[in-house]
C-alpha cells in the first residue's frame, strides 16, 4: 500500500489532473509549515518556487474548513507588477481546485475604499510589497488585523534584502513575530553564496529558519560571443559586435539583451535599428522610459509579438512576460550571481538548459566574462555581505510602530534585534534613533516643546498627534528617488540664422533623466534618448526641453554614464590572477592574449597581492597609473583623494579617470622624476591615513555625499519627501539640504543622521569600504614602474579621457578658472 | 613670479560706487560701506531651523548660532560703528521669542557700543523691542535708499535684499551654484546671510527689471568673492 499522501485529496486529484505529482521540495515546505518551522527556499527558476511557497497555506485553509478567521497569509514580493502576477497564478489552482480562499493584492494602485474593507474584512491571502507592509504594520489596528496571520510568504528574497528596503522588512518581520507569535514564514531565493544570512534575516536573528535547496536544473550554455571585428581596447558601447547579435536574435525566438546602463540600453537599441534590414519587432525597456511605454512593451512580450527586448536591470526579476530562448548580457557581468539570474531569464523550465550569449566591450571586460563564465561552471556566487541595519531606516521604523500602538523603549529594543541587519544595534544608537525621531536628537535640545513622540507616565512612546501620522503615511518607504525631469519633446521652430532655434513647451513626454545628467549639458548638445537623438534645448521648471536633432546628427553626449554595479571582489580577484597566469592566455582571442603580452614585455604585469603604479610623460603632461581592480566607485574616492594629496606635494595634478580597473591621474609635475629623487614617496601617497583627514575634508564639500545626506535625511523623516512650500520643484530641496547639512556638520557632527550618512558613504556611492581594505592590503606591496611611454593596460584606463573625465572638486578653483575667462577677455 | 594656486590669487579688494555712496561687497555677504564706517547685512532669517520645528521638521537647530557667527566675523573685520540689518532679519513674528538665550547674549555683545538698524521686511514688519536697536522701513545713505525689497520704480539708487539671489555657472563639467551679489550701476542686490536661506537665480524674471544689461555677478566662494561675467550665467 502506498504511504497516505501528505495533500488532502482535491489537491492529489489536481496534480494528477495535470499529470504532476507534487515535487519533494513542495512537500518539506509543507511539512516545515505544519511543525510552524519557517524555511527557506533556494531553487533554481521554473523549480516551482511559487506553489511550493503557497501550498502550505493553500492546504492550510481548505483544512481549516471554511471558517473564516481574518488574514492567513502575507505574501511580499519587490515588485508591485511580481504581486499582480502572482495573484493571477494563484488564480488557476484555486479555481480547479474549488477552494474557497480568497486572494487580494494590496498595492499603491489599491483604492481607498478598498484598502479600507480589507482591513475590515481581510482576505485569507494578501500580496503585497514592503512599503505597504510598512504602512499596515503602523496602522491604528495593526495588531488586531495580524492576530490570525499564519504565515509570510516572502519571494525573491535574494533581491529584497541586499538594500534599505531589506532593512525595513526585516523590522516590519521582527513587528509581524511580536505580533502574531505563531507566524512562520517562508523565503524564495536564487541561488546565494551565504544561505545562512538570509536564513536568519527570515526567521530572525536568534532563530534561523530551516533551509530547502533544490539543486539547478539543467547547466546553462553560455558562451562569449565571437565577432569578426577585433575586441577595441576600451569603451563600453559594443558597436563592434551589433551585427553578430542581431543575427542571434535573428535565429531565435525572443532574445532579452541586457546592458548595465540604461545609456548603454539606448545606444544598443539604436544600433540595431541601424542594422534592421529584416524589419524585425526589437523593443526597449528601461526605467527611465515613460511608464505606459513600459507597460506596452511588456504585453507585447507576453503576447509573442516582439522578437527581442533591450534591457536593464528592470527586468532581472522573475517575471514571466514572455517565451525567452536566448539571453544576451552586453557589457562585463560585473557579478557571477546576477548574471546566473539574469540567463535564468531565458527558458523558464528546469530541465532545458539556459542559452545565454555573453557580448564584452573591451579587452579587459573580456577577461571579465571570461571569469564569470569559469565562476558559472564552478556555481560560485558572489552576492553581497548581508546588510547591517541602517539608522535612517530604523528611525522611519520606529516613527512607524509609535503611530500603531506605541512602544516601550526596552521591549521594542529586544524586538528590534531580533531583525537579523540589527542583531548587533548598541542600545545607545538605538536610544539616539529614538531622540530623533521625538524631538530631532540635538544635543542643543531646544526642540522639545514641539515634539513628535511623547511617553506617558509609563515610559510608553506614542506619536503626539495625528497630523504626525499623517506625515508619517506620506513618507513612508526607502526609495529616494535621484532629482529627475522629465524630457519633452517640444515643437521646434526655427529661428534666424545665428540664433538658437526657439523650441516651445506642450510636447510629448518621453520619459525622464536624472537632474545631474542634464545638468552637464549645454543647449544645443545632442543625445540618445527613447530610440531618438535628441538636442537638448534648455531646462524649464521641472522638465528638459528637446527637440528632434536633423537625421545624420552624431550623438555629442558620451552615452555611457558609468557601470551602475561595480565590479564584485570576486570577479576582480578572478581577473587579477588571470593576469598573473600567462599560461591561461593562449585560449584567449589574439587581439586580447598579445595585447598581455606586450604589457608584460614593455611594463609589466600586475600581480595579485600587490599594487602596480605606472608613471610616464606623455603630450608634455605627466601621467600616474594604478591598477587596484577595485571597481569604479571605489576609484572614483580614490582619485578624488590622490589629487588632493599630489596637489599638496606640488605635482601639480588637472584631473583624472577612472574604470572597474584602474585609475589614470595626470599633471603638470614630473612624477617619475620626483620619485626618483625621492620627493615624492608612492607608499605615503597611498597611505591609508588617505582614510583620515584628507576624506573629512573631500567630504565636506563633496556632492555625492551631500546627495547621501539628503537620502537619509528623507528616509529618517528629517524633512519630507515634498518639503513644505516647495512641493512645485523638488531641485529646490537638493539646495535646502545642502545648507542642512553643512550646519550639522559643523555644529553636531556626531549626529546620528551624519552617521547613517557616514554608514552609506563607506559601502554607497564613495565606496570607502573597499578603498581601506585595498590600502589595508597593497600597503608595503606597491611596485613603481616608471615608463616612457603609455603602457597597453593603461591605454584601457586612459582611452576613458574625454568620455569620463572626473576633476576635483575644489569650488574655488572652478569659480576662479570662470572669474578668469572675464579677465582675459578684458586683457585680449 | 611666485606660483600661487588661481583661487588664492584675489584681486584688490573691489570697491564700487553707488551715485556718491563708496560699497564693498564682503565675502561674507555683508556690504561694507567704508565712509560711513557701516556694515549692512540682509535675509539673515534667525530663527528659522524652529519655525519648521514647529512643524515637526527639526532641521538642526544650529541655524541662528551660524548665521550669527558669519555676522560676527563680518563685524570684527571690518569694526562697524553702525550695522544695518536689511529686513527678514527674523524668519516669523515669534522668532525673537524663541531666539536661544546664547544667541541673544551673542546679539547684545555684537550691538554694544555701535549703532544697530533693523529695517522692516515681509517676514519681520515689526521688530521686538527685546531685539534692541532701532528700526526703520528705508535709510537713506549720501542719496542711496536702502530697503528690503528692490523697488522696480526707483529712479534713484538703492540697496536691497529680499530675492536671496544666487548664481549658477558650470566649468570642467561640474555645475556650481552660489549665493551672490548683483551690482548694476543704480543698484545692488544683497545675497542672503541666513544658513538656512535658499537662493533664486540671477536667471529668474523676478531680476529682470531691477538689472541692467550692464550689472555684474559676486559669487560667494569659499575663501573670496568671484566677478563672473553675466553672459556665463546658467538658468537652473
Amino acid at each position: 500500500m502506498p504511504a497516505p499522501s501528505p495533500l488532502p485529496p482535491a489537491f492529489d486529484d489536481w496534480f494528477a489532473s495535470r499529470g504532476w505529482t507534487a515535487r519533494p521540495h513542495q512537500l518539506a515546505l509543507l511539512d516545515a509549515a505544519r511543525a510552524g518551522r519557517s524555511t527557506l527556499l533556494v531553487a533554481p527558476t521554473g523549480a516551482g518556487k511559487t506553489l511550493a511557497g503557497f501550498l502550505p497555506s493553500l492546504v492550510e485553509l481548505t483544512e481549516r474548513s471554511g471558517k473564516r478567521e481574518g488574514l492567513h497569509t502575507l505574501y511580499i514580493s519587490p515588485l508591485k507588477a511580481l504581486a499582480v502576477d502572482i495573484a493571477r497564478n494563484l488564480d488557476a489552482p484555486i479555481r480547479e481546485m474549488g477552494l474557497a480562499s480568497t486572494v487580494e493584492t494590496r498595492t499603491g494602485d489599491t483604492s481607498a475604499a478598498k484598502r479600507t474593507r480589507q482591513m475590515q474584512r481581510p482576505p485569507d491571502i494578501l500580496l503585497t510589497t514592503p512599503e505597504q507592509l510598512a504602512l499596515l504594520v503602523s496602522h491604528r489596528d495593526a495588531a488586531p488585523f495580524f492576530s490570525s496571520l499564519r504565515r509570510i510568504v516572502l519571494d525573491e528574497l535574494h533581491a529584497l534584502v541586499t538594500s534599505k528596503r531589506g532593512d525595513l522588512l526585516s523590522l516590519d518581520l521582527a513587528r509581524l513575530r511580536s505580533l502574531a507569535p505563531q507566524v512562520s514564514a517562508v523565503g524564495l531565493s536564487a541561488t546565494v553564496r551565504e544561505p545562512a544570512d538570509l536564513q536568519r534575516f527570515l526567521g530572525g536573528s536568534e532563530t534561523p529558519a530551516g533551509l530547502v535547496t533544490v539543486k539547478g536544473g539543467a547547466a546553462a550554455r553560455i558562451g562569449i560571443l565571437q565577432t569578426p571585428t577585433r575586441l577595441p581596447m576600451a569603451g563600453h558601447t559594443t558597436g563592434h559586435a551589433m551585427g553578430a547579435i542581431y543575427e542571434a536574435i535573428k535565429a531565435h525566438k525572443l532574445t532579452l539583451v541586457f546592458v548595465n546602463t540604461r545609456m548603454q540600453a539606448e545606444f544598443a537599441f539604436q544600433a540595431l535599428w541601424t542594422i534592421n534590414d529584416d524589419n524585425l519587432p526589437i523593443a526597449l525597456h528601461h526605467g527611465s522610459l515613460d511608464a505606459t511605454q513600459r507597460r506596452k512593451v511588456e504585453a507585447a512580450m507576453a503576447e509573442g509579438r516582439l522578437k527581442a527586448v533591450v534591457c536593464t536591470a528592470t527586468l532581472d526579476l522573475g517575471i514571466d512576460w514572455g517565451d525567452v530562448d536566448l539571453v544576451v548580457n552586453i557589457g562585463a557581468p560585473k557579478g557571477a550571481s546576477r548574471l546566473m539570474q539574469r540567463i535564468g531569464r531565458s527558458n523558464h523550465r528546469m530541465d532545458e538548459p539556459s542559452q545565454a550569449l555573453l557580448v564584452p566591450s573591451n579587452r579587459f571586460e573580456l577577461l571579465e566574462c571570461r571569469a564569470a563564465l569559469d565562476a558559472v561552471a564552478e556555481a560560485a556566487q558572489d552576492t553581497a555581505d548581508a546588510r547591517i541595519g541602517a539608522l535612517d531606516v530604523l528611525a522611519q521604523h520606529v516613527l512607524g510602530v509609535a503611530c500603531s500602538d506605541g512602544f516601550e523603549a526596552d521591549a521594542l529594543y529586544a524586538e528590534i534585534c531580533t531583525a537579523s541587519p540589527y542583531a548587533g544595534l548598541a542600545r545607545a544608537d538605538f536610544d539616539a534613533v529614538v531622540h530623533f525621531v521625538a524631538t530631532g536628537g540635538y544635543a542643543l535640545k531646544s526642540y522639545e516643546r514641539f515634539a513628535k513622540l511623547r511617553q506617558d507616565k509609563a515610559g510608553h512612546w506614542r506619536a503626539s498627534n495625528a497630523k504626525i501620522i499623517q506625515q508619517y503615511r506620506m513618507n513612508v518607504g526607502t526609495i529616494v528617488e535621484s532629482t529627475m525631469l522629465k524630457v519633452r519633446l517640444g515643437r521646434g521652430r526655427a529661428g534666424k540664422p545665428g540664433e538658437p532655434s526657439r523650441v516651445t513647451r506642450g510636447g510629448r513626454i518621453l520619459g525622464e533623466v536624472e537632474e545631474y545628467f542634464a545638468e552637464t549639458m549645454t543647449p544645443g548638445d545632442t543625445f540618445i534618448f527613447a530610440g531618438e537623438i535628441l538636442r537638448f534645448e534648455g531646462i524649464a521648471g521641472n522638465e528638459a526641453i528637446c527637440s528632434r536633432a536633423p537625421p545624420g546628427t552624431d550623438p555629442k553626449i558620451p552615452s555611457y554614464n558609468g557601470g551602475k554595479f561595480p565590479l564584485s571582489t570576486f570577479l576582480a580577484a578572478r581577473v587579477r590572477a588571470m593576469l598573473a597566469n600567462p599560461g591561461e592566455w593562449d585560449s584567449l582571442p589574439e587581439e586580447v592574449s598579445s595585447w598581455l603580452h606586450a604589457q608584460r614585455l614593455k611594463s609589466r604585469l600586475p600581480q595579485p597581492g600587490e599594487l602596480l603604479v605606472e608613471t610616464f610623460p606623455r603630450g608634455g603632461r605627466f601621467y600616474l597609473v594604478a591598477y587596484p581592480f577595485e571597481g569604479r566607485l571605489a576609484h572614483q574616492t580614490l582619485g578624488m583623494l590622490l589629487t588632493r594629496r599630489l596637489e599638496r606635494a606640488k605635482m601639480r595634478p588637472l584631473g583624472f579617470v577612472c574604470n572597474d580597473y584602474g585609475m589614470a591621474c595626470w599633471g603638470l609635475g614630473d612624477m617619475s622624476a620626483a620619485i626618483a629623487r625621492g620627493a615624492l614617496s608612492l607608499d605615503e601617497l597611498f597611505s591609508q591615513d588617505m582614510l583620515g583627514d584628507d576624506l573629512e575634508e573631500w567630504l565636506a564639500e563633496s556632492a555625492l555625499m551631500k546627495r547621501t545626506f539628503r537620502q537619509c535625511a528623507v528616509i529618517a523623516g528629517l524633512i519630507e519627501r515634498r518639503f513644505p512650500g516647495q512641493e512645485k520643484n523638488g531641485r529646490q530641496v537638493t539646495m535646502s539640504t545642502d545648507l542642512v547639512y553643512d550646519v550639522l556638520r559643523r555644529h553636531e557632527p556626531e549626529h546620528v543622521l551624519l552617521k547613517a550618512t557616514r554608514a552609506d558613504a563607506a559601502t554607497g556611492l564613495l565606496d570607502i569600504k573597499r578603498l581601506g581594505q585595498m590600502l589595508t592590503r597593497i600597503s608595503g606591496r606597491i611596485v613603481h614602474q616608471p615608463l616612457d611611454h603609455v603602457s597597453p593596460l593603461g591605454v584601457s584606463v586612459m582611452l576613458e579621457i574625454g568620455r569620463e573625465a572626473v576633476y576635483g572638486e575644489a569650488a574655488d578653483e572652478i569659480l576662479a578658472e570662470a572669474e578668469a575667462m572675464l579677465t582675459e577677455e578684458a586683457m585680449a | 613670479m611666485n606660483a600661487v594656486a588661481a583661487s588664492d590669487r584675489a584681486p584688490a579688494e573691489a570697491v564700487f560706487l553707488l551715485g556718491r555712496l563708496v560699497v564693498v561687497p564682503d565675502h561674507s555677504g555683508a556690504l561694507w560701506l567704508p565712509d560711513e564706517r557701516t556694515l549692512v547685512v540682509a535675509d539673515l532669517h534667525l530663527e528659522k531651523g524652529s519655525s519648521y520645528a514647529r512643524r515637526g521638521v527639526f532641521l538642526p537647530p544650529y541655524d541662528s548660532a551660524a548665521t550669527l557667527a558669519t555676522l560676527s566675523a563680518a563685524i570684527a573685520r571690518h569694526a562697524p560703528t553702525r550695522v544695518i540689518a536689511l529686513g527678514d532679519s527674523f524668519h516669523d513674528r515669534e522668532a525673537d521669542i524663541r531666539l536661544g538665550e546664547d544667541n541673544r547674549a551673542t546679539l547684545q555683545r555684537l550691538q554694544a557700543g555701535r549703532d544697530w538698524l533693523w529695517v522692516t521686511g515681509n517676514h519681520d514688519p515689526q521688530i521686538g523691542a527685546a531685539m534692541g536697536g532701532d528700526s526703520a522701513a528705508t535709510v537713506d545713505l549720501r542719496g542711496v535708499t536702502l530697503r528690503h525689497e528692490p523697488d522696480a520704480q526707483e529712479t534713484g539708487f538703492e540697496i536691497a535684499g529680499h530675492l536671496h539671489p544666487a548664481a549658477k555657472i558650470r566649468m570642467r563639467g561640474r555645475a556650481l551654484r552660489r549665493r551672490c551679489f548683483a551690482l548694476s550701476a543704480r543698484r545692488c542686490v544683497m545675497p542672503a546671510m541666513g544658513a538656512y536661506a535658499g537662493g533664486l537665480n540671477l536667471r529668474d524674471e523676478a531680476f529682470r527689471p531691477l538689472l541692467g544689461p550692464g550689472f555684474s555677478a559676486h559669487l560667494m566662494g569659499d575663501a573670496r568673492l568671484f566677478r563672473i561675467d553675466p553672459r556665463l550665467l546658467l538658468p537652473d
